[in-house]
């Protein structure tokens, strides 16, 4: 069993990612369509933001010899190995992201801004997931 | 020197509100990375969570059920943030124009691709870019690639919102 501690961390972790989905506008569909309709660019600092502060963190603490508090893990970085998953993955995510202008993070941030048509697509979501595992095993 | 025309024509509504907000979506991850080591991403869970109802092997792989739960508390936190910043701002609840085929087939497009690429927008885009990940550059730029084709194809078919 996770402790009260890795979960409350998790949770507050949480908690931050969804303010400052809320506070970019992330969290509506029209704004993150009038970016990928190429007339607001401002979501560029949103990935970017969010990717230089944990790639900060992540330079910093997986070249040294420290490990986690909370779970004594070693740092490490995100990786994954390359395959044609990857790019089919990432068409057909693209072509979603694009239809409907929700990615998996903004649509739970998106429920909390009060948004209640989410919630079509969150189970959309949940189905494609499991379309995915009839397609792979 | 970019001129004021220019910056007002890339960023019509500024950039201080979606810089702030990337910086504390970078913070929301780099907490749980310091004290736990974890990459947190967004899409894994709409996969781990199917494994407390169905007994197919694929979602009850080891690191399905393992996170499943602390998945779900990392879900919990990112609509608790929202509903904060709701309350704080005072702005009242908010609701989508965009019209629900739309969400539904998108949203489908979504869950299948996400899981089938390894990662969506945070666990490639923040967690894997953040890791200077070749996959995740890769990854992302396909679903940027993909996400700005469909987005103009469709308003250029009178589809709106």
């Amino acid at each position: 069993m996770p402790s009260v501690a890795f979960l409350a961390v998790v949770y507050v972790g949480g908690l931050l990612f969804g303010v400052g989905l809320a506070l970019s506008q992330m969290a509506r569909p029209e704004v993150v369509l009038s970016f990928l309709q190429l007339a607001d660019f401002g979501l560029l600092f949103v990935m970017g933001g969010g990717a230089v502060v944990t790639g900060l963190a992540i330079a910093v603490l997986s070249t040294s010899d420290s490990t986690a508090p909370l779970t004594g893990a070693r740092y490490g970085r995100r990786l994954r190995s390359m395959d044609r998953d990857v790019l089919v993955g990432g068409t057909i995510f693209g072509v979603g992201w694009g239809l409907s202008g929700i990615c998996p993070g903004a649509a739970y941030a998106s429920v909390g801004i009060g948004n209640t048509p989410i919630l079509v697509a969150i189970a959309a979501m949940l189905v494609g997931a499991y379309a995915k595992t009839l397609l792979t095993g | 020197m970019i001129s004021a025309a220019l910056f007002n024509s890339l960023f019509p509504n500024g950039i201080l509100h979606y810089f702030a907000g990337g910086l504390l979506i970078g913070l929301g991850v780099t907490f749980i990375y310091v004290l736990t080591g974890l990459t947190p991403g967004a899409s894994t869970v709409l996969e781990s969570s199917w494994s407390y109802v169905s007994d197919r092997a694929s979602f009850n792989r080891p690191g399905m059920v393992d996170s499943r739960g602390w998945r779900l508390v990392f879900t919990a936190g990112i609509v608790s943030g929202a509903v904060l910043y709701t309350l704080l701002s005072g702005g009242g609840a908010w609701t989508t124009d965009v019209q629900l085929w739309r969400l539904g087939i998108g949203g489908f497009l979504v869950g299948l691709g996400t899981r089938l690429g390894k990662g969506c927008t945070s666990g490639h885009g923040i967690c894997g870019v953040g890791s200077r990940s070749e996959t995740s550059f890769v990854n992302v730029a396909v679903f940027l690639l993909f996400a700005i084709g469909t987005a103009t194809l469709v308003a250029a078919l009178g589809v709106t919102p």
